[in-house]
């Protein structure tokens, strides 16, 4: 399907589990080139990776892949030391980063990248499929800034589905940038709005203590999700005002 | 398949419920991102690519025969917002309700049976359309229509809009109607051999983001 790329190939495999004395192993910590990993000092019980991006990218052409389980007793949090930033690439092939989240029940997974953005002339497919086994948790986080400052956007398509125990539990893609479907930037979908979020928090505990919906201001909301979860989505005119919506949220929630 | 019978269907005049409901546009009026005719037509646009491809193609799939609670777990899935979900699964139990006399079939019933508290419209039109020998191409117009000339006749209340403005923003839209209905009737198809994986996932955030602001308001013209 891919043909011959010219672009970068690169991929990152986490796998953190209990190291039965209350702490968290990683029997793999692997990465390359622009999706190298780094352990950083451990909090408590939890092991913590850094994504450090080695080079900008992905630009057109290239194809990320990062794999990450949180297994038995495992708690794991993983963040980037920067912002990914969509370049446009040599070829006119568009560039694809592909996520996927493993968690185990009772393990814990927080994903808490930097901001993607979105640069003029880029085009970036990014795809997220997170498994989650029965009684496991997860904080999860993107945020989109479209073009770099004052800049016009590239061509971003992100879906982010995550599955519950083998049943659908989140379904969410979003298309922007120019060639992206009518509508995009209009008052229904993002209003002119340059910066967008989501954090979902599926804990088990949400099954006897829902958490009721509320809109967060204008351009955000908290959702309970048809499962042990919740979901905020955010727009916002910049990076810097949606990263404060979210991180209110998750003090909230916490 | 009877032409007729797509026309009563489609016709805003089926009493399904559908006018107590404004598909977002109150909450984009008050908001201000709704102010005439020009940015109504942006307004249907980006819910039509969004909303209403995912519609059109649950609506498709479940015509085509695909596993009505499948589809109904899938649509949970695409639509975060809590206000959103139950005003979905009101309309499809009021579809419902209004479909059954007019055409009489074994899986109506069995619907009805399965999700008393209605399951989500979408789904709930691909099995009428089934039931009245429709399509899947049909029920896929019908969803898809829908999400443009609900908030089109609403924004006529909301807004004193010309009427015959708000028709001619439906007309304009007309072919992007026919193309979003088709790219539905193709992922339905997938459906059947995939799952509902291959449904499409295309979401408008400040829909649902102004779905919870709406449900929190003291007062409102339209249910959603």
């Amino acid at each position: 399907m891919d043909g011959v790329s010219t672009g970068v190939r690169a991929a990152a495999r986490i796998v953190a589990r209990g190291d039965g004395r209350g702490g968290t192993s990683l029997p793999v910590l692997e990465g390359e080139g622009p999706l190298a990993v780094r352990r950083t000092r451990a909090s408590g019980d939890e092991a913590r990776v850094l994504l450090v991006g080695a080079m900008s990218g992905p630009l057109g052409g290239d194809r990320f892949t990062v794999e990450a389980k949180a297994a038995d007793g495992a708690r794991l949090r993983l963040g980037s030391s920067a912002a990914t930033i969509a370049l446009p690439g040599q070829t006119k092939e568009e560039a694809r980063y592909e996520v996927r989240l493993d968690v185990a029940a009772g393990a814990e997974l927080h994903w808490l990248p930097e901001q993607l953005i979105s640069a003029r002339g880029s085009e970036l497919t990014v795809t997220t499929r997170i498994r989650l086994a029965s009684g496991a948790r997860l904080v999860y986080r993107e945020e989109q800034v479209l073009g770099r400052f004052g800049e016009e956007p590239g061509r971003l398509t992100s879906r982010l589905a995550v599955r519950l125990d083998g049943r659908p539990l989140l379904d969410q893609e979003l298309s922007c940038g120019p060639g992206a479907p009518g509508g995009w930037d209009g008052p229904a979908v993002l209003a002119g709005h340059r910066a967008l979020g989501q954090l979902l928090v599926v804990r088990p505990e949400f099954v006897d203590a829902p958490v009721a919906a509320r809109p967060l201001g204008e351009c955000a909301a908290l959702c309970p999700l048809a499962g042990p979860a919740v979901l905020v989505t955010a727009v916002a005119p910049d990076a810097l005002r949606l990263r404060h919506v979210l991180d209110g949220a998750l003090r909230d929630l916490s | 398949m009877s032409r007729a019978a797509l026309l009563v269907l489609a016709d805003g005049r089926f009493p399904a419920g559908g006018h107590a409901h404004s598909g977002g546009a109150e909450a984009a009026v008050r908001a201000g991102r709704v102010t005439g005719a020009a940015s109504l037509e942006e307004f249907c646009r980006g819910r039509l690519h969004t909303t209403g491809l995912v519609s059109a193609a649950l609506a498709a799939a479940a015509a085509l025969g695909a596993d009505p609670v499948v589809l109904d777990a899938a649509a949970d899935a695409r639509s975060p917002s809590p206000a959103l979900r139950a005003a979905a699964r009101r309309l499809g139990r009021q579809l419902l309700r209004a479909a059954r006399p007019a055409w009489p079939a074994t899986e109506l019933d069995a619907l009805a049976r399965e999700f008393p508290k209605g399951a989500h419209q979408p789904v709930v039109l691909g099995l009428v359309a089934r039931a009245a020998g429709l399509g899947a191409a049909d029920a896929a117009h019908c969803a898809a229509y829908e999400c443009v000339g609900g908030p089109a006749t609403a924004t006529v209340r909301l807004l004193s809009l010309d009427p015959f403005e708000a028709t001619a923003v439906l007309a304009r839209l007309a072919s992007e109607v026919d193309r979003v209905a088709d790219q539905a009737v193709r992922a339905a198809h997938r459906v059947l051999d995939q799952g509902a994986d291959a449904l499409p996932a295309a979401s408008a955030p400040l829909l649902e983001i102004g779905a919870e602001a709406h449900a929190a308001w003291p007062v409102r013209l339209f249910a959603s």
